[in-house]
C-alpha cells in the first residue's frame, strides 16, 4: 500500500532468518546489505543480498555481538535501518537505543520497550496490570530469602527458581520442598549474578502438565492486533524442536480470552512491530498463565504466516519505516493447520552432537501447501561457530491429519547429504499415536526420546 | 621439536579455559597426564573438553584462546 520511508536494510543476522529478511526486503522494494563475519564469506544470505560487509572474526562476540562494527557497516553502506533477526542482538536494548541515536531505524521495538519486557519481573508486573494471568510467584524480584521460602510454601512445591536476567531456560532450578528451596535460592542467586551480572531471582509454580502456547501480535505503537496462537509444546532441554498453528486442542473461548489479553498487554506498553506473548496452558485445568515477551521476529513465525496469509517480517519492516497496521483485527482470517519442524545439523542418534559438516547432494521438498526456509546448498560448508539451525521445514493443509500426512511426505522428498540432521527425529514423531492425538506437553518429548532411540535410528539409517 | 601434538577432533572455537574468568586448564611448562582437560572445543553452541592422549609437558599452544580451530588440528603441543 504505502511505501516504507526505507531505502536500504542492513541485516545484522545470519542464517535463515537472514534469507528470509532478504525476501521480505526485496518485496517490499528495499535494497539489502547483508552484514557478517568472516566465516560467513559463502553464505546463502550473503551471496544473495545487494551488498554485503565484514563485521568481524567468526565469534560471534567479534562479529554478530560487535555493536559499533554493525553501526560501521550500516554508515559504509549507507543503510538507513537494521533489521536483527533473532537471537544475537535481537533484544538487546541497548544495540535498539544505538541504532536509533546513530539516527538510523531500528525494526523493532523501541530501547525501552525491549528493556521493560527483558525484565522478567518487571514484564509480569506490566501483564498484571493489564489483566493478563500470571503464574502464581512471587510479585518481582526476591531480595529476602525467608520470605521467599514463606511464599514458595504458600504457593506449593513444586516451584521453579528463575534469574529476573536469564533467558532461553538458562538459570532455572527446581525446588520440590522447603529444604531444597532454602539450598537452591541462594544458589540461583549467586550463578545469576555470575553469568548475568544481576543476581534478582524470582520464584514461580511449576505446573505439571504444560502446554507451550504463545499469540502472535504486531503493533504500531497505537493499534494492536494478534494473529492468533501457535504451540510449541515439543521441546528438548526448553528448545522448540517441532511448531504448530492454531493449537489444536484449544477452546475456542479460551482462545478467544488468550489472543485479547495478549493484544491487551501489547498495547498497554504501546509494542511496535512483531512480538511474541508466551504463555503456559495447563491441560488439567483449562488455565492459561503468561510466561514472558519476546520484542522480536521468533524462528517459529512461518506457521503464523501460513494459516494467516500475511508476511510478517515484511509489515514489522514496513512498520519500522513509518507504516500504521495495514491490516484490522477484522481483516486476520485463519485458515487451515501449519505444522514446522527445525532441521538441525545434529545427530539425533547420537544424542543430538552438532555436526558441522559440507552440504553435499541437497533435494527439497516442494509442491502444494509446502515451504522450506533454509540456508543451504550444494557444496555450502557449514560454519561452527554458530548454532545448529539449517533450516524450517514448514506445511499446510486443510487440517490438522493431512498437514501430518503432507509433513511426512515432505520429509520424504527432503535428502540432504554429507551431514546428519534432525529429520529422521520428525519421521520418527510421525509414528507417535499421542502426537497424532496431540496429547502432549513440554516434558513429553524428552522421555518420548529416550524411548524410542531405536526408531529414530532406523529412520536416520535408510539415508546412510 | 614437539614429541606428542594433542589435536581437535571437532571444528569450533578453542577455549584455554573453563569459564572467562577462570585460569587456563593448563600453561606451557605445565606437566599433563593422559586423560587430563587440555581446553574446550565449542561447537554450535555446545562445550567439549579435549583431553590430553599422552603425558608429557606443555611446550606450545598453536591456536590462541577463543581462535577457531579445523577437525585435525593441533591444540597442544607436549614434550
Amino acid at each position: 500500500m504505502d511505501k516504507s520511508s526505507i531505502q536500504k536494510l542492513l541485516i545484522a543476522n545470519r542464517g535463515e532468518i537472514a534469507v528470509r529478511i532478504i525476501r521480505a526486503a526485496r518485496d517490499l522494494g528495499i535494497e539489502t546489505v547483508q552484514a557478517h563475519s568472516e566465516a560467513d564469506t559463502e553464505s546463502r544470505a550473503v551471496l544473495m543480498a545487494d551488498e554485503a560487509a565484514v563485521i568481524g572474526p567468526p565469534a560471534a562476540a567479534k562479529s554478530y555481538l560487535n555493536v559499533e562494527a554493525i553501526l560501521k557497516a550500516a554508515k559504509d553502506t549507507g543503510a538507513d535501518a537494521i533489521h536483527p533477526g533473532y537471537g544475537f542482538l535481537a533484544e538487546n536494548a541497548a544495540f535498539a537505543d544505538a541504532v536509533a541515536d546513530a539516527g538510523l531505524i531500528f525494526v523493532g521495538p523501541s530501547g525501552d520497550t525491549i528493556r521493560l519486557m527483558g525484565d522478567k519481573a518487571a514484564a509480569r508486573a506490566e501483564a498484571k496490570k493489564a489483566g493478563v494471568p500470571t503464574v502464581p510467584g512471587s510479585d518481582g524480584v526476591i531480595e529476602d530469602m525467608e520470605a521467599a521460602a514463606a511464599l514458595a510454601e504458600e504457593i506449593g512445591f513444586p516451584v521453579m527458581i528463575k534469574a529476573a536476567a536469564g533467558g532461553g531456560g538458562r538459570g532455572i532450578r527446581i525446588a520440590h520442598d522447603a529444604e531444597e528451596f532454602r539450598t537452591l535460592a541462594p544458589q540461583a542467586s549467586s550463578e545469576a549474578k555470575a553469568a548475568f551480572g544481576d543476581g534478582g531471582i524470582y520464584i514461580e509454580k511449576v505446573i505439571e502438565r504444560a502446554r507451550h502456547i504463545e499469540v502472535q501480535v504486531l503493533g504500531d505503537g497505537e493499534d494492536v492486533v494478534h494473529f492468533y496462537e501457535r504451540e510449541c509444546s515439543l521441546q528438548r532441554r526448553r528448545q522448540k524442536v517441532w511448531e504448530e498453528a492454531p493449537s489444536a486442542l484449544l477452546k475456542e473461548d479460551v482462545r478467544r480470552e488468550l489472543c485479547s489479553s495478549a493484544v491487551a498487554l501489547a498495547k498497554a506498553v504501546h509494542y511496535k512491530g512483531a512480538g511474541t506473548i508466551e504463555y503456559l496452558y495447563d491441560d488439567e485445568t483449562g488455565a492459561f498463565y503468561f510466561i514472558e515477551m519476546n520484542t522480536r521476529i521468533q524462528v517459529e513465525h512461518p506457521v503464523t504466516e501460513m494459516i494467516c496469509g500475511v508476511d510478517l517480517v515484511g509489515e514489522m519492516i514496513a512498520i519500522a519505516g513509518g507504516g500504521k497496521l495495514r491490516v484490522s483485527q477484522d481483516q486476520i482470517i485463519r485458515e487451515g493447520h501449519a505444522i514446522e519442524v527445525r532441521l538441525n545439523a545434529e545427530d539425533p542418534s547420537n544424542n543430538f552432537m552438532p555436526f558441522p559438516g559440507v552440504v553435499g547432494e541437497l533435494l527439497t521438498p516442494d509442491g502444494p501447501g509446502v515451504r522450506f526456509d533454509h540456508m543451504l546448498y550444494p557444496g555450502y560448508a557449514i560454519p561452527p561457530f554458530y548454532d545448529s539451525l539449517l533450516g524450517k521445514l514448514i506445511v499446510w493443509a486443510e487440517d490438522r491429519d493431512k498437514a501430518l500426512m503432507r509433513l511426512k511426505r515432505a520429509l520424504g522428498e527432503l535428502k540432504i547429504d554429507g551431514l546428519p540432521t534432525t529429520a529422521p527425529l520428525f519421521e520418527a514423531l510421525l509414528e507417535s499415536d499421542e502426537l497424532r492425538e496431540c496429547a502432549v506437553h513440554t516434558r513429553w518429548l524428552e522421555p518420548w526420546l529416550d524411548k524410542n532411540l531405536d526408531l529414530i535410528r532406523q529412520k536416520g539409517g535408510s539415508d546412510e | 621439536m614437539a614429541k606428542h601434538e594433542v589435536k581437535s577432533p571437532i571444528p569450533g572455537t578453542f577455549y584455554r579455559k573453563p569459564a572467562p574468568d577462570q585460569p587456563p586448564y593448563k600453561d606451557i611448562g605445565d606437566t599433563v597426564a593422559k586423560g587430563d582437560t587440555i581446553g574446550l572445543v565449542e561447537v554450535m553452541k555446545t562445550f567439549h573438553e579435549v583431553k590430553a592422549d599422552a603425558d608429557g609437558t606443555v611446550s606450545g599452544f598453536p591456536i590462541g584462546d577463543e581462535e577457531p580451530v579445523m577437525a585435525g588440528q593441533t591444540i597442544a603441543e607436549l614434550d
